[in-house]
């Protein structure tokens, strides 16, 4: 019986294709050829890695932006939970989520770059402390529990076991402040990786800040995502978070990326980078490129009320804030240390499918879960109408045309 | 603390004969081959430079970078000198290929149970009274086991008697916290392949610095988190109850206040 619901379903799924549901299908599909590659024939056979760059996008993309792009979940529960700023209740859930689905995938794809991932719970009881690897293991390991746990109750609700939500609910503080205590330690170590290497890492991108970098980048990003989300869901299914909200949220990634500017002057002022900033080779090039899609363009962007205030011009305030810092991570796992080993190093169309099989589940899952489970707010009025001291509903006097509105083109008319 | 043994490797002495890299590869199981690149069949080689040719194989360096990254701590110094890999314990991450200075550690890329591959001294030789096979069957003295400090003796030894054969650097003394394989070269080592822009200071220093934060970090972070919640908490209270005091629907608390202003303890 509940095979042939399934079967039904699926039946169904193949019959109504749609055009992103075959461009899901094939990116499953070359994935799932390069996973057999990579784990019958080994990394040699599925990567362009070698013993002269033996990190590439898995580690580049999966790792360093997968989890700084899922630091949203961190930054906003410590921002209601911590430090109460109600306001932002509404984007707790879509923040948590992404986050969750982040870590879970960084994990996943983390599978597939380890030689011997079958080893992967050895941190669990041989140590070594010395290890910015070590701590960055534990950290998302226990933030991944925790974030499982910030999730559940998206979960239990759904399935009407409220009793188990309130549990939760109830430690839900000793929870956020653990998840930030952790986040911005394993944030902050993914750039550590790199303090090991001042021979090898090209000096724009070389500093005893990278940690504090990685962590600011992090917290400028996470928010920027949220962003995208809510514009992007509220195109698909619309559901979204409002405007006023997105908004200050966009401020927020607008005083982290002023922060981070200062950083990043005060490396340029301390290590004496001025004649490589203006020696336009690539790594002059990308630098620039990344400080002005990343940091630049976006606080401009932010700091007009017109734009910030309007949907369109926030999505692509944090669209570009997203984009600088995917650049940024790729800049320092990659760019910056081709010159030292003295290859270039690009990705294998495997690496890339099996990235992009991880990017598609992610964004399956998050479609799933916005459909299914109460993550945004006027979902979360519909299944919980009793329970407003958890999660506040901002009531809109006139929701129509927010609800109405097909696409953002409308904002013209 | 106990002496530690390294190898002194003469590249004026070496006359490229390769028999190091095939008693290297006869006592890992390697093939013999043609190709004097480090690899995952290859954990020492020589290589020619001009006239002169140069041994590599892992430094053994006194803080070793692979062993402080290494998150589960399959690679360690031992307490003899040689640093050693454990496949037992790797899980594969490949932070010490990343990290090595030298770019010794190798990887077996086309497996799907890979391995790091290094030089490890011969460690097991050793455990047996033997010298590392390389050392063993170096016909020129080229290579020269021992322990470190008599090493670095017989080297400035020789620098002094033969000050035009050498130059004034014995190259593993000061790179990087100072290695267990060092060397002697009659020209830059810069030009004979070396890496030449190494701090002195170990490289593990460098993440350690941050690293040892961490523990007082949990602790204070924690702490200064439970006393924002504190003091957020507080403030909404008292915007609620000032909000219910406008309204009129909260008592004004004064006698909380009287206790504390009026109280006459002072008097006593």
């Amino acid at each position: 019986m509940l095979n042939n619901g399934v079967l039904s379903k699926i039946v169904y799924w193949f019959r109504h294709m749609t055009f992103w549901k075959s461009v899901l299908l094939v990116l499953v599909v070359a994935g799932l050829y390069s996973t057999y590659v990579r784990f019958v024939y080994g990394l040699g056979a599925a990567t362009n890695l070698s013993d002269k760059f033996p990190w590439g996008i898995w580690i580049g993309f999966d790792v360093l932006c997968g989890v700084g792009l899922a630091a949203g979940g961190f930054v906003v529960a410590g921002a209601v939970y911590v430090f109460h700023l109600d306001y932002y209740k509404p984007i707790v859930r879509p923040a948590v989520l992404t986050a969750f689905l982040g870590y879970v995938l960084v994990v996943f794809a983390l599978m597939f770059d380890l030689g011997r991932p079958w080893n992967i719970w050895h941190p669990l009881v041989m140590w070594n402390p010395h290890s910015p690897m070590f701590e960055l293991a534990w950290c998302v390991m226990l933030y991944t529990t925790v974030l499982a746990f910030e999730f559940s109750p998206m979960v239990f609700e759904r399935f009407h076991l409220h009793k188990a939500a309130e549990v939760v609910h109830k430690m839900i503080v000793p929870l956020v402040i653990l998840g930030v205590m952790l986040s911005s330690l394993h944030q902050s170590s993914l750039g550590s990786l790199y303090l090991v290497m001042p021979e090898k890492v090209y000096p724009l991108w070389y500093t005893g800040n990278l940690p504090f970098l990685f962590f600011i980048s992090a917290v400028a990003v996470g928010p920027a995502m949220v962003i995208m989300e809510s514009f992007l869901s509220s195109r698909a299914f619309h559901r979204e978070i409002e405007m006023p909200i997105l908004s200050k949220l966009g401020k927020v990634t607008a005083v982290a990326l002023a922060v981070y500017l200062v950083l990043r002057i005060e490396d340029m002022i301390n290590y004496h980078l001025f004649s490589y900033l203006f020696t336009f080779n690539t790594e002059g090039i990308l630098f620039w490129a990344e400080i002005m899609i990343g940091v630049v363009i976006p606080i401009t962007m932010l700091v007009i009320p017109r734009i910030r205030n309007n949907k369109r011009g926030l999505y692509y305030a944090a669209l570009f804030a997203v984009m600088g810092f995917v650049l940024n991570r790729m800049n320092v796992s990659v760019t910056s240390l081709e010159r030292h080993y003295g290859v270039a190093y690009f990705p294998s169309w495997m690496e890339i499918s099996v990235t992009l099989m991880i990017v598609a589940f992610g964004f399956g899952a998050f479609a799933w879960a916005a459909k299914n489970l109460a993550v945004f707010p006027e979902s979360v009025a519909a299944n919980e109408p009793a329970r407003g001291e958890s999660f506040e509903v901002v009531v809109i006097e006139d929701d129509a045309p927010l609800r109405g509105e097909p696409s953002f083109g409308m904002q013209a008319k | 603390m106990k002496k530690q043994v390294g190898i002194l490797v003469d590249t004026t002495q070496c006359i490229g004969c390769m028999a190091c890299e095939d008693a290297c590869a006869d006592r890992w199981g390697f093939p013999h081959t043609d190709v004097h690149e480090l690899s995952c069949e290859k954990n020492t080689v020589v290589q020619q430079y001009g006239q002169t040719y140069v041994a590599r194989l892992c430094m053994h360096c006194e803080d070793p970078t692979c062993a402080s990254v290494c998150p589960v701590g399959a690679i360690h110094k031992t307490a003899a000198g040689p640093v050693v890999y454990d496949v037992d314990k790797c899980m594969g991450c490949r932070y010490c290929v990343q990290a090595c200075p030298f770019q010794i550690p190798k990887y077996q890329w086309n497996k799907p149970a890979p391995k790091v591959t290094k030089c490890d001294m011969c460690y097991p030789r050793q455990l047996k009274g033997k010298q590392p096979a390389c050392v063993e069957v170096c016909p020129a003295q080229a290579r020269i086991f021992g322990f470190r400090d008599d090493l670095i003796e017989e080297a400035k030894k020789r620098i002094k008697n033969n000050p035009g054969t050498y130059i004034q650097h014995i190259f593993g003394t000061t790179e990087v916290g100072g290695t267990s394989t060092i060397y002697l070269a009659g020209e830059d080592f810069g030009k004979l392949g070396f890496p030449t822009n190494l701090p002195k200071r170990a490289l593990p220093k460098y993440t350690w610095d941050i690293m040892e934060k961490i523990p007082d970090y949990f602790v204070w972070g924690s702490t200064l988190m439970a006393g924002f919640w504190w003091l957020t908490n507080r403030k909404k209270k008292v915007a609620e109850y000032e909000e219910q005091l406008k309204r009129g629907n909260a008592e004004p608390a004064e006698l909380e206040i009287k206790e504390q202003t009026s109280g006459g303890n002072d008097a006593e």
